[in-house]
Parts: C-alpha cells; sequence; structure tokens
C-alpha cells in the first residue's frame, strides 16, 4: 500500500514538473517568441482567438504571472488544450487525434514486435555464451545503436524505394488512393509502413538484445537455475521458464517506457517519411511556430510515458515480490 | 615524484586493457583518429568546405572523394570540417553531464536523509521526461539553436540517468568498512569522497561520460537535421539538413545524404565500442568466456 502511494504521488509530481516546464520555457525564452509568433498571425485569425492566445502565453496581458500559471494548470487539467493555428480554427485535439491513428499503428507494432525478437535473441545469446550468436550479435548491434536511426530511414529509402522501387517513398498512403476501408486501401497503408517499421525495428532491436543478454548471464549464475539443471529439466524449459522469466523483470520498466513513447512517433523516422503521425504533427507544428500545438503535443507525450512508468512500476512489483521492500 | 608514478602506472594500465580488449582497441583508434581531424581540420580539407565554386552535382571523382553537392561544394571536405563540431559536443556535453552527474548523484547517496530524497526526486523526474521532445519544445521557441545554445539543452536533460547510476553505487559502497575506517581515522569529507569514495568508481565515470557524449551526438544532429540548429554551422547534421532539403536522395546525389550519416556512426561507434568495453570492466560477468574455457580443457 505505502509503494502504491509513493508511486502515485511521484506520478503527480512528475506530472507537475512537466506542465510547469511547459508553462515556464516560452516565458524565460530572450525575444519573447509568442509575442513574434502573434505578431505574424495578426489578421490571419479572428481577435477572439488571438484573446485567447494572448492569455495562454502572457502577451499584453494585465494577469500577473501566478494567476497565469494557475489559470493555465486549471485550463489543461480540464482538458483545454486552445486552438492549432497551423490548422486554424481547428482544436488541438481534433488535430492530434488526426495524427495518433498513425503513429500507434506503425510505432506500436514495431516497439512489440522489436522487443519480442530483441529479448529472444539476447536470451539465446546469453544461454550459448561464446556461441555464434554471442559473438556476433553484440558488436554488430554496438555498431548499429550508433548510427543516427533517422539516418537508416534515409539510407533505406535510397535502397528500397529509390534503387530498387520495391516501396513508395513517402507519406501514409498514396495521395491517388481514396481513404476508405476497403482492401486495397489496406495494402496501401501496409506497403507505405513497411520501411519506417524496419528503420525502427533495426534500431530498436539493438538494445533489447545487449539489456536482455547481460540480464540473462547474471540470472544463469544463479542457484535455481544450477538447481533446475540437477533435476534434469530440459535445458528449453530452463531457458524460458527459470532464466528467462526472472531476466525479463528489469526490462518491463524499459518496456513500458518505450510503450509510452508510442504515442510520440518515432519523431525523426516520421520526419523522414513523411509519415501523418504525432512526431511528424510535433516537428510540423515546430516549424511553423504553433505553439499551442506544440506544448499540447509535449504535455501528451509526457503523461504517455509517465503512466506507462507507472503501470510497469506496479506490474514489477506484482511480479518481483524483491521490488516491494524498499 | 609520486604523482608521476601514479599517471604512468595508470598509463600502463590503459594500454595493457586497449591491448587485451579488441572492442575497446578499435573504438580509441577511432576516437584519435577523429580527434586528429577535430585539431587540424585543414589537413584533411583538399577544398574549401564551404565554397560553391565547383561543377554542382558531379559524382565521385579523384579531385572530389565523394563528389559535390547541389550547390557546387565538395563533399569530401564538408564532412572533413563537419567532425570539429560533433566531436566537440561530444566531449564538452559529455565532460558537463558527467561532472553534474558526480556532483549530483554522489552528494546524494554520501548526505543521505532529506538532501537524498530531494535530490533523487528531481533526478527521477528530470528522467523520466522525455527527452528528445523536451529538447524540440525548447529549441522550438528559439528556432535555430547554435553550439552553445545546443550544449546547454542536451546538458540540461542528459545529467539524470548517470546521476542516479552513481548514486546507487555510491551508496553501495558507502558502508564499507575502508570508507568507515577513514571516517574513523577523523579524515574529512572532502578526503573521504575524492580519495576512497570515487576512485572505485572510475569505471562507471567513464563509462557514463562514453555514454552521454554517444546521446549528445545523435541528439544534436537529429535537431540539425531537422533544421533546428543553426544551419550555416559546418557541421555532419546540417550538412543532412541541406541534403535533405535538396533532395539528395532523389536528384542522384546519395553520398551528398549518405556520408555525414556514415561520419556520425563511426563516431558514434567509437564511442559505444569504448563504452562497451568499460561496462564489461565495471561488470566482470560480462567478459567473454572463451579464454577461460580454453583453459578449463587443457
Amino acid at each position: 500500500m505505502r509503494f502504491l502511494t509513493r508511486r502515485i504521488g511521484f506520478l503527480l509530481v512528475a506530472l507537475w514538473a512537466a506542465l510547469t516546464v511547459n508553462f515556464f520555457i516560452p516565458r524565460l525564452m530572450p525575444g519573447n517568441p509568442a509575442e513574434a509568433m502573434m505578431a505574424r498571425f495578426k489578421g490571419h485569425i479572428n481577435p477572439a482567438a488571438i484573446h485567447a492566445l494572448e492569455v495562454a502565453f502572457g502577451v499584453n496581458s494585465h494577469q500577473s504571472l501566478v494567476s497565469a500559471y494557475f489559470a493555465y494548470l486549471n485550463d489543461t487539467i480540464h482538458g483545454n488544450l486552445g486552438i492549432s493555428l497551423l490548422n486554424f480554427p481547428l482544436p488541438v485535439s481534433t488535430v492530434i487525434a488526426r495524427a495518433l491513428p498513425w503513429s500507434l499503428g506503425l510505432v506500436g507494432l514495431s516497439t512489440i514486435f522489436g522487443f519480442i525478437i530483441g529479448t529472444a535473441l539476447g536470451a539465446i545469446s546469453a544461454w550459448r555464451r561464446g556461441g555464434l550468436l554471442d559473438n556476433v550479435l553484440p558488436p554488430v548491434f554496438i555498431v548499429v545503436s550508433a548510427f543516427p536511426y533517422f539516418w537508416i530511414g534515409l539510407l533505406s529509402i535510397w535502397f528500397f524505394a529509390l534503387t530498387l522501387g520495391w516501396l513508395p517513398i513517402l507519406g501514409g498512403y498514396s495521395e491517388t488512393v481514396t481513404p476508405t476501408l476497403t482492401f486495397s486501401f489496406v495494402l496501401d497503408i501496409l506497403d507505405h509502413a513497411v520501411l519506417p517499421a524496419f528503420t525502427i525495428l533495426i534500431t530498436s532491436i539493438g538494445g533489447w538484445i545487449l539489456t536482455m543478454r547481460n540480464n540473462m548471464i547474471t540470472v544463469v549464475a544463479e542457484d535455481y537455475v544450477r538447481m533446475a539443471r540437477a533435476k534434469g529439466l530440459k535445458p528449453r524449459r530452463i531457458l524460458w521458464q527459470y532464466a528467462g522469466r526472472n531476466a525479463l523483470l528489469p526490462n518491463l520498466t524499459g518496456f513500458a517506457m518505450s510503450l509510452g513513447f508510442v504515442i510520440s512517433g518515432a519523431i525523426l523516422v516520421e520526419y523522414v517519411f513523411n509519415y501523418p503521425g504525432v512526431g511528424f504533427l510535433l516537428l510540423q507544428a515546430v516549424q511553423s511556430e504553433d505553439f499551442p500545438l506544440m506544448q499540447a503535443l509535449f504535455l501528451l507525450i509526457t503523461m504517455a510515458v509517465l503512466i506507462a512508468i507507472f503501470v510497469a512500476d506496479i506490474a514489477t512489483a506484482l511480479l518481483d515480490p524483491r521490488t516491494r521492500t524498499n | 615524484m609520486r604523482v608521476l608514478e601514479r599517471i604512468g602506472r595508470t598509463l600502463l594500465r590503459v594500454s595493457k586493457f586497449l591491448r587485451r580488449d579488441k572492442k575497446a582497441m578499435a573504438g580509441a583508434i577511432i576516437l584519435f583518429v577523429l580527434l586528429v581531424i577535430t585539431a587540424f581540420p585543414s589537413w584533411f580539407t583538399p577544398h574549401d568546405p564551404s565554397a560553391e565554386i565547383y561543377t554542382p552535382g558531379t559524382g565521385v571523382s579523384w579531385n572530389h572523394l565523394l563528389g559535390t553537392t547541389s550547390f557546387g561544394q565538395d563533399v569530401f571536405s564538408q564532412v572533413m570540417a563537419g567532425t570539429r563540431q560533433s566531436v566537440l559536443i561530444a566531449l564538452i556535453v559529455g565532460f558537463l553531464c558527467t561532472i553534474l552527474s558526480v556532483i549530483i548523484g554522489i552528494t546524494a547517496a554520501y548526505t543521505g536523509g532529506w538532501v537524498d530524497d530531494t535530490l533523487s526526486l528531481l533526478t527521477d523526474v528530470v528522467l523520466v521526461i522525455p527527452t528528445f521532445p523536451l529538447i524540440i519544445v525548447i529549441v522550438g521557441y528559439v528556432k535555430s539553436a547554435g553550439f552553445w545554445l545546443m550544449v546547454f539543452v542536451l546538458v540540461f536533460t542528459g545529467w539524470s540517468y548517470g546521476a542516479r547510476q552513481l548514486r546507487v553505487q555510491a551508496l553501495s559502497l558507502r558502508n564499507r568498512d575502508y570508507l568507515l575506517a577513514a571516517k574513523a581515522r577523523g579524515e574529512s569529507s572532502w578526503y573521504v569522497i575524492f580519495v576512497e569514495l570515487i576512485p572505485p568508481m572510475t569505471s562507471l565515470i567513464v563509462a557514463n561520460f562514453l555514454g552521454t557524449s554517444l546521446y549528445a551526438v545523435l541528439a544534436a544532429s537529429g535537431l540539425q537535421f531537422v533544421g533546428l540548429g543553426n544551419i550555416n554551422e559546418q557541421s555532419w547534421g546540417t550538412m543532412l539538413y541541406w541534403a535533405q532539403n535538396n533532395e539528395a536522395l532523389q536528384t542522384g546525389l546519395p553520398l551528398w545524404a549518405l556520408a555525414p550519416g556514415v561520419a556520425i556512426a563511426v563516431l558514434g561507434s567509437g564511442l559505444a565500442l569504448l563504452n562497451y568495453a568499460f561496462d564489461e570492466v565495471a561488470n566482470p560477468a560480462l567478459r567473454p568466456v572463451r579464454a577461460t574455457k580454453i583453459k578449463a580443457v587443457s
């Protein structure tokens, strides 16, 4: 119980910190970026919206910093995120809701597959210490993890889409296809998802391999694994049911964090492929100085990650009694 | 004299470590070459990297080893000239983050009580707030992050992981007998921290430096790639930005976009290989097992 209240307390503190950072960054920046944005949009959007923006970013308002801060907290808690300038007059929440399914589909699935494949490979390579997998995988993926992952995207565009012409270069679906729920449209979406998914898979898998391998090496040396061997259990059963399960536990938090990051999309990969997900949207918001959209996206991403970590902590505590006694 | 002797012994140990570990050796050679290029860029740039005076969009030739850009710049010279910024970002951000991590992590562990609670909470909060989106938001308000703003943002977001690791290790050392003995002798806190507590943590601190440097290189080049860096600075990230904006891949100039990426990866691999080797020093269980097996058989 004490554990639970501590974790909930931490979740709230972290959320509050994120909100506060979000509030103060534009106000601490030199040259008042919000004012510059306002000047650019004046005349393009209606006065009521301008006024709302002025309140939100503290421009020309006689509100004190403290009361502006509390008004902002109140607005955010009630889900009032403001209006997107890039897609005026749509509210920020509508714009995000449009991008969300793309990121969830693409990044969600490739994150889960990356985790499963990487963990399995890591476990096997630790199990056969000094074997072929154990000698080849770690150095290969150390080098792969040092590549900027957006660059792997560029490379795969150049090779698979441009040189070989197998797959489309950009976008979430072809512009010539009408977005309806038909078989050919689904195929078209899958066609566009292959290269970005491949990029995410290649760059995420190495981390899982290395951490799982390192955990597994420690676990395999434990007495209960030796005991299982002495009992004459099948090696495969020891590998997955005894050692693997326990080696997996420390990785749960990491996996949950990356599931939280699914919401944010794979920012740079989506950018390279012009994939219409949340990450691409965040960069578009930054480039067109759509500050309300930018702030809302940052909050959404932070909340997703925090909640994912919270769930992982609870799950770890339920699965592993050792972590409960602090 | 004693100091010289100590330095000599450390150098000896480092060279022994490098000779024994192939991964560490490869990493060290890569970093050494890049440091030389950083120190003397003019030795390695056959052409002026920013001059737009050559035939645009030519392929590989003796005069232009990696071809030219669509502006008529020499790609090879640009890659060489861009080395300096990435290496400096890696070293400076890695160094500053490590200093911060050591100060915060060790203060928390050594002092305990409410200081530990506060610092740990701060560390954990910074740790869980998504780093890359936060960096994008901060830089987004400024539009173009020059070198020092980039360094500041990366340090601000990058110290927490190391602080947490160092705190955990310092906590596990805190109640060892030799530390208690030093305290019982009446040594000052400074002596205990610098002479007794920090030296056993060296490999973790070095691993932490290398890890943070790698993070800095990748994050900085990502930001520059999407145009959030200073697009007029000479760096691998901005090269990628210009290549992408001029559709280098689609217009038959793939080397313009691929070469800076390989350069980033070379620097990154150097750091990652050394880091991995230091991990094996810090955690003996991870060391390769083949050698011991052969001994057991014979």
